[in-house]
């Protein structure tokens, strides 16, 4: 661990040492975004800028904060690091400045598939894709004599012959808390059913249907394999579970599944048997349970032309291509970086990407859908509601959030 | 007081001079506070209701060619430019009047009265209101309320008649841990106890070891949730209680006490009729802080990670909040009806405590 740190601290000195030769911005610089390890690195490859202030507000809270930090006149956030279903927030509100002007004069060292490019213009540069996808523990299947599921069948099949032969209790893994994880479970499971979340071309509900009643049967199985709390388990205590040797088999976020393994303290038989495939399918269908991901960075619209552009200049320097020379940094995400090359903890999201797993819906509405996806699933989970009678109550509760916001 | 002054006829004009000195030094003494008031409690309340009668205007969508690194695809999304406009003609957004209080979300009139028609019996209806999450987080927080503040009275007074035997050499250190659930912010509190009765925690644990089933866990059913939640509201708020008494039994009438004593009282009919009407006062206090408090539930809910199966209204505006796209009508409703509640709540002790106040004046 100790030489791992050095290396660590070691990379990120080479890399402000580098960077801080080119990098001068001559206005205040304010980020805001999520937490985990590649978001910080691109924070402090802004930061290695010099000539103002730059100060970065990295929470797993952002999204609470990120728009009415963007909403007041100045900004007190000039940009904030957003994925493909938080942008949908800032665009509604119209905080967010197009990019095209500032791509053209500083923008050459991006490739086209960066540009989050919205009614052709440039709103988000794009700089790691994600997604979910399987983790399981190589030794224990080997152990019961089967190849890592390809679909969630295979999983259910798997979780019963390793609690049956006294491997484990509850080898499933799932990060189902109730509210914001369970809702992307459930999106994950009913894209792979092939549903479709709206009525086409409307802001209409279309998830009480067959494939959301199938999908609610799917999670309930799986259920049965998961620790009892599983309705308290977010991904970090989903994780804990896998690394304390609990668990053998989970959906899981490439974003986490790198760096899974390498906390202090987790057995060594976890850390020889981790493994990553990509993401199962379910229902016989093609399509992947679970979504794509991107995460890239936006410019506040309410701040100067100088601030904006000392925000493009420092935020392209917090994913330069230097970066990808740092092993450390390459394994913390896929990268859409010029001169990423994958390290095997990308598999699965390349897998992902290679299945053509659907992206999270970019939709106005979405947000409001998956809100009320997380309140109203847990009572169906929790056996005390039909499956009908849970989707029913999702659609209700969506269409009283949507009239609400005007959209229907 | 009064015996001593002579009757005011005598001294009309000189006392009324005096009485429009003292509303002025009253007036510029309490001008702060009231500016204050109207600050902090007044305006943001006002602000509140006003935003309670309003939604956002309809949205005017448009379908556009959005590219991601995926691909490109056709997708709906807000027209900026004609919302804009709609914006600034009128800026406070659509007047709805009371609408999202009688919707789903809230008081949820049309389905609560269909679930009343349709009604196989009460109980049914019960469940039926249950299903909503206003009235279920109107359940919880209502059994949270009327549980837990007796309870925490009961355990502070207990608490302070047990720590005031105490040898005093041994007080100090006592109250000093007795105050920790306390000081401990609430979040971080309600986080420690949820570890503790985690099935793999020591509480849990040492739980499934008592009861002898090994797959005992407290927070996967409602009801244990339940009282999880309850017993972290007694834990956090009995040292409030507790010090509180604590220091009304510092002042207890002693010679009353003695008196009791010679009289035969035995130790309980001391405490019966002399302790506790001493503290009733102190009593009153702590039950309206407390009913204020538990009222408003939260911390535990997100400390827990309940949500599944206990939500309260505070929870419920925290939860339009924080959702990728903000349900600020919705969350302005509740904290409206949540001001109501406890002024309601709290009527019953206000009247009394006011009539009290009038008989002795």
């Amino acid at each position: 661990m100790f030489f791992r740190k050095i290396a660590l601290a070691a990379s990120i000195t080479a890399l402000m040492s580098t960077s801080a030769i080119a990098c001068e911005v001559n206005a205040r610089v304010s980020i805001v975004g999520n937490e985990f390890p590649a978001i910080q690195s691109v924070g402090a490859g802004a930061q290695a800028c010099s000539g103002a202030e730059i100060t970065t507000n990295l929470t797993a809270d952002h999204q609470k904060i990120n728009l009415p930090g963007m909403q007041g006149n100045p900004a007190e956030y000039t940009s904030a690091i957003v994925a493909n279903s938080s942008i949908v927030a800032l665009m509604n509100e119209d905080v967010i400045r197009p990019l095209d002007d500032l791509v053209a004069k500083h923008g050459q060292a991006l490739k086209k598939n960066q540009l989050i490019t919205i009614d052709g213009k440039v709103m988000a540069v794009a700089f790691m894709a994600n997604a979910q996808h399987l983790v399981y523990r190589a030794d224990v299947l080997e152990k019961i004599g089967v190849e890592p599921p390809k679909t969630y069948e295979e999983m259910l099949a798997a979780a019963k012959m390793i609690r049956d032969q006294g491997l484990m209790e509850n080898p499933v893994g799932g990060a189902y808390a109730a509210g914001w994880n369970l809702a992307q479970e459930f999106n994950n499971m009913f894209l792979g059913m092939g549903g479709s979340h709206f009525k086409p071309g409307t802001a209409e509900p279309n998830i009480n249907t067959e494939a959301g009643v199938k999908t609610l049967e799917m999670m309930k199985a799986l259920s049965g394999y998961m620790n009892p709390d599983f309705l308290t388990h977010d991904s970090n205590a989903t994780n804990a579970e896998f690394r304390a040797g609990n668990v053998a088999i989970m959906n899981m976020w490439g974003s986490r599944a790198a760096t899974l393994v390498t906390a202090d303290g987790v057995p060594q038989d976890v850390v020889d048997g981790f493994a990553i495939a990509g993401p199962m399918t379910v229902g016989g269908g093609d399509t992947p349970a679970s979504t794509l991901w991107w995460d890239g960075w936006t410019v506040a619209k309410n701040i100067s032309d100088e601030e904006a552009e000392a925000t493009f200049i420092a935020m392209m320097n917090g994913i330069s291509p230097a970066m990808m020379e740092s092993e450390e940094i390459r394994t913390q995400a896929v990268w859409l970086i010029d001169g990423y090359t994958p390290t095997d903890a990308a598999i699965g999201v390349f897998a992902a990407a290679g299945m053509n797993t659907i992206p999270y819906p970019m939709l106005p509405y979405m947000g409001l859908l998956h809100t009320a996806l997380g309140n109203e699933l847990a009572d169906f989970m929790k056996g005390t509601e039909s499956a009908e009678q849970a989707l029913k109550d999702v659609e209700a509760a969506y269409i009283a959030a949507a009239k609400e916001k005007g959209f229907l | 007081m009064v015996g001593v002054l002579p009757p005011p006829s005598l001294f009309s004009k000189h006392l009324r001079k005096h009485s429009l000195m003292k509303h002025r030094t009253f007036f510029w003494f309490f001008f702060p506070t009231g500016m204050a008031m109207l600050l902090f409690i007044a305006l943001p309340i006002l602000s509140v209701v006003t935003q309670s009668l309003f939604t956002p205007h309809e949205a005017v969508l448009v379908t556009v060619e959005t590219c991601t690194p995926f691909k490109c695809t056709e997708e709906t999304a807000i027209d900026q430019e004609a919302t804009a406009a709609i914006r600034a003609a009128e800026p406070l957004g659509r007047f709805v009047g009371l609408d999202i209080y009688f919707d789903r979300g809230h008081l949820a009139i049309i389905e609560v009265s269909e679930a009343w028609r349709a009604r196989v019996s009460f109980a049914d209806f019960l469940s039926k209101l249950n299903n909503l999450p206003f009235y279920r987080a109107i359940a919880f927080t209502l059994a949270f309320t009327f549980i837990v503040t007796p309870l925490v009275i009961l355990m502070g007074l207990v608490i302070a008649l047990a720590v005031n035997t105490l040898h005093a050499k041994l007080k100090g250190i006592v109250i000093f841990f007795s105050l920790l659930p306390f000081v401990i912010t609430p979040l971080i509190g309600a986080l420690v106890l949820f570890w503790m009765i985690d099935s793999r925690g020591i509480l849990g644990n040492a739980l499934q070891w008592l009861a002898g089933d090994p797959t005992l866990s407290l927070k996967a059913s409602t009801g244990l949730m339940w009282i999880s939640l309850m017993v972290y509201g007694v834990w956090h708020a009995a040292p409030f209680a507790f010090v509180i008494f604590y220091a009304g039994l510092q002042t207890l009438p002693m010679d009353q006490l003695e008196a009791a004593q010679i009289d035969g009282a035995s130790r309980f009919q001391r405490l019966r009729y002399v302790i506790v009407p001493h503290l009733m006062p102190l009593v009153t206090f702590v039950a309206l802080i407390q009913l204020m408090d538990n009222f408003r539930v939260f911390e535990p809910i997100v400390g827990f990670n309940a949500s599944a199966h206990a939500s309260s209204l505070s929870w419920a505006i925290f939860n339009d909040l924080g959702g990728e796209t903000q349900q600020l009508s919705s969350a302005a409703a509740t904290s409206v009806i949540t001001i109501i509640g406890v002024a309601i709540l709290l009527s019953p002790v206000l009247v009394r405590t006011w009539r009290d106040h009038k008989r002795k004046a």
